[in-house]
């Protein structure tokens, strides 16, 4: 049962946690609504001591501030009726941001004074009905539950009732028990779901502010992604300047020195030393291509998916229909995607064979890698796609894995070819 | 002393290779005639007196992208007897084509680590300065690796694939019997095996880019 509407129309609705949820709802409004309704009084209170000079007229503007802190409070509160929740309506507002920039920001946002309203709304009149009726219906209900021992000891009043011996108290109970639990548990449900619902329509985010959120997560992802790719250009910018120079000036200085050395043990270690150094600079170039490869920077997907496929120890065929070249972040992922399959298929997939497949539809780009190996792959087995995902959804891309006991297993990469909402 | 002193302009922005590749060449013999940075300036000094052979790196100032490969075309569009070599920290076949693309005059890709074994490289100088062509063993290595589920690429055998790598890579008969440790009348036997499986034509002149642009497809 996801909502508390829903709940209600069930036939299993007395017997589940929706009316004790709602009797929580309901009851927690009351500390909650008094505390609400005493901090707005005496922060106008405040303003209007203040107001002489000028200091409280001020305070006034900040009043939204309160519906923000309000609107937190409730939002959290709901989750008692709605577990989903209810989403912000504030728009995000960048790390950077000072905290009095990010207050002005605050206060002037719509959704801050419509939280205010509700607060008003809230601690005047919604949580002394909810006093009224949820404690009522708890007295009741406890009383009926203790009825037959105070009927014991002395006569109690129910309404047209007096119940003087135990017994009668257990007839009251057992009759009027029911009765009073299944009256009370529907109408403190419709009304703690109508005032969760109030709760959210004031206190959501409207249709345009989801959608604003929608854009903001969008656009803070591909500023992630592209985050990323900057600081991959930049270590890689700083191994070939750095390290790799180095290392080429080294083998440069030892092939010198085998040329000046006699035949002898001392040339032999040179000429080892100078293996050596070469064999370096190889796992260095392997390294810097995981990072940033310079053929996809120079040449595009095509010549780098290429590479990569010739660098693969069984054959693979590559069918690539790219008539242009595609935003960086995008040849990077799908790169990356390929990379990272073409590792996998060679590690687990014992496939004779390999064919990578890229073509543009639609405006989007899709890539497949298909293998005739022996299937079964964990798509959540291996963090390297786990990452890819990532990467991909920030860009609006898919990744499908088809891998069937046996096999073979197919991936399918899609992705939108351009970068813009 | 080299069989022909060479006037040489050498472009590389890192101070600490262009003073080491400017050792390994005074040493050899040749006249490094300017060292310069960037690829702006290299034109200007190719122009201004164009040199034997310009010595270029791919990736130099300001762009640190393909200065240097750009450079090398339009020193070859303008000045076609000068020759070239280009070393790069990476090298790749995709890179080939904009260098093959004149088929004459002397060409060289190598990577900077082929620096390192001398005698080696100077005989690329020598290969580049008489308008031949020098291809790095790994851009061969990719070019094979491409081919392998080709048709006429697998009806050779393992030691004319070898032949078939070595003379991609731009060396002379003598040298790949050299390499092979056979003799040179065996390596002309194989180089006619090769051709004739491939069908091409082995013209004596151009049998470098006669196999490099089938190898490229």
């Amino acid at each position: 049962m996801n909502t508390a509407w829903a709940a209600l129309t069930s036939r299993r609705y007395l017997v589940s946690s929706w009316p004790w949820r709602s009797y929580a709802y309901l009851l927690s409004s009351v500390p909650a609504g008094a505390a609400t309704i005493c901090v707005l009084i005496g922060a106008a209170a405040v303003s209007a001591l203040l107001s002489p000079i000028l200091v409280g007229v001020l305070l006034l503007t900040a009043f939204p501030l309160l519906g923000v802190l309000i609107g937190i409070m409730e939002r959290y509160r709901a989750r008692l009726m709605m577990p989903a929740g209810i989403s912000t309506p504030h728009a995000q507002v960048p790390q950077s941001t000072g905290l009095r920039e990010r207050l002005r920001f605050r206060r002037r946002e719509q959704a801050s004074v419509r939280a205010l309203g509700y607060g008003f709304l809230f601690g005047v009149f919604l949580w002394p009905l909810n006093a009224l009726f949820a404690g009522v219906s708890l007295a009741v209900l406890a009383i009926t539950l203790v009825a037959p021992f105070i009927a014991d000891d002395d006569e109690i009043g129910m309404g047209p009732w007096t119940l003087t011996t135990f017994w009668e108290g257990l007839l009251f109970l057992v009759l009027f028990g029911p009765i009073w639990y299944t009256v009370s548990s529907y109408l403190l449900g419709w009304l703690a779901a109508g005032q969760a619902e109030l709760a959210k329509v004031m206190l959501g985010p409207r249709e345009d502010e989801l959608r604003r959120n929608l854009a903001d997560l969008r656009r803070s992802r591909l500023d992630l992604v592209d985050a990323f790719e900057t600081e991959r250009a930049r270590i890689e910018r700083h191994l070939h300047d750095g390290v790799q120079q180095r290392l080429v000036g080294l083998t440069m200085t030892l092939g010198l020195a085998e040329l000046d050395l006699p035949e002898g043990e001392g040339r032999r270690l040179v000429v080892k030393a100078h293996g050596e150094a070469e064999a370096a600079l190889a796992d260095l170039r392997e390294a810097v291509r995981g990072i940033h490869p310079r053929v996809l920077i120079d040449h595009g997907l095509e010549a780098a998916v290429r590479e990569v496929a010739d660098r693969s120890p069984m054959p693979v065929t590559v069918r690539m229909e790219l008539p242009r070249r595609l935003p960086p972040p995008i040849e990077a992922a799908a790169y990356f995607v390929v990379s990272e399959a073409l590792g996998n298929v060679a590690k687990h997939a014992q496939a004779s064979r390999c064919e990578v497949d890229g073509w543009i539809v639609d405006d989007q780009l899709v890539v497949t890698i298909a293998d005739d190996g022996i299937g079964g792959a964990d798509p959540t087995g291996g963090t390297g796609l786990t990452g890819l995902v990532t990467r991909l959804d920030a860009l609006g891309g898919t990744l499908d894995l088809t891998s069937p006991p046996g096999g073979p297993t197919r991936l399918r990469m899609e992705t939108p070819c351009r970068l813009d909402d | 002393m080299p069989a022909r002193r060479l006037s040489i302009v050498l472009a590389e922005d890192s101070l600490l290779l262009r003073e080491g590749l400017a050792s390994i060449l005074d040493r050899a013999g040749h006249e490094v005639r300017d060292a310069v940075g960037d690829a702006d300036t290299l034109l200007a000094v190719v122009r201004k007196e164009p040199p034997d052979l310009v010595i270029t790196d791919v990736r130099m100032p300001p762009g640190h992208s393909d200065e240097g490969l750009r450079a090398a075309a339009a020193i070859r569009a303008e000045l076609p007897g000068i020759g070239i070599l280009v070393l790069s920290q990476y090298v790749a076949d995709a890179y080939l084509s904009s260098l093959l693309e004149s088929t004459t005059g002397g060409i060289g890709y190598l990577l900077k680590d082929r620096v390192g074994h001398v005698t080696e490289f100077l005989a690329s100088l020598d290969r580049v300065a008489d308008g031949g062509t020098v291809v790095d063993p790994e851009v061969v290595r990719q070019l094979l690796a491409r081919r392998r589920d080709d048709g006429p690429l697998a009806a050779l055998t393992p030691r004319e694939l070898e032949v078939l790598a070595l003379m991609a890579e731009g060396r002379v008969n003598s040298s790949i019997a050299e390499q092979l440790v056979v003799s040179e009348a065996a390596v002309r036997k194989h180089v006619g095996n090769i051709f004739a499986k491939l069908h091409l034509d082995d013209g004596r002149d151009r049998r470098v880019s006669a196999v490099l642009t089938y190898l490229r497809g």
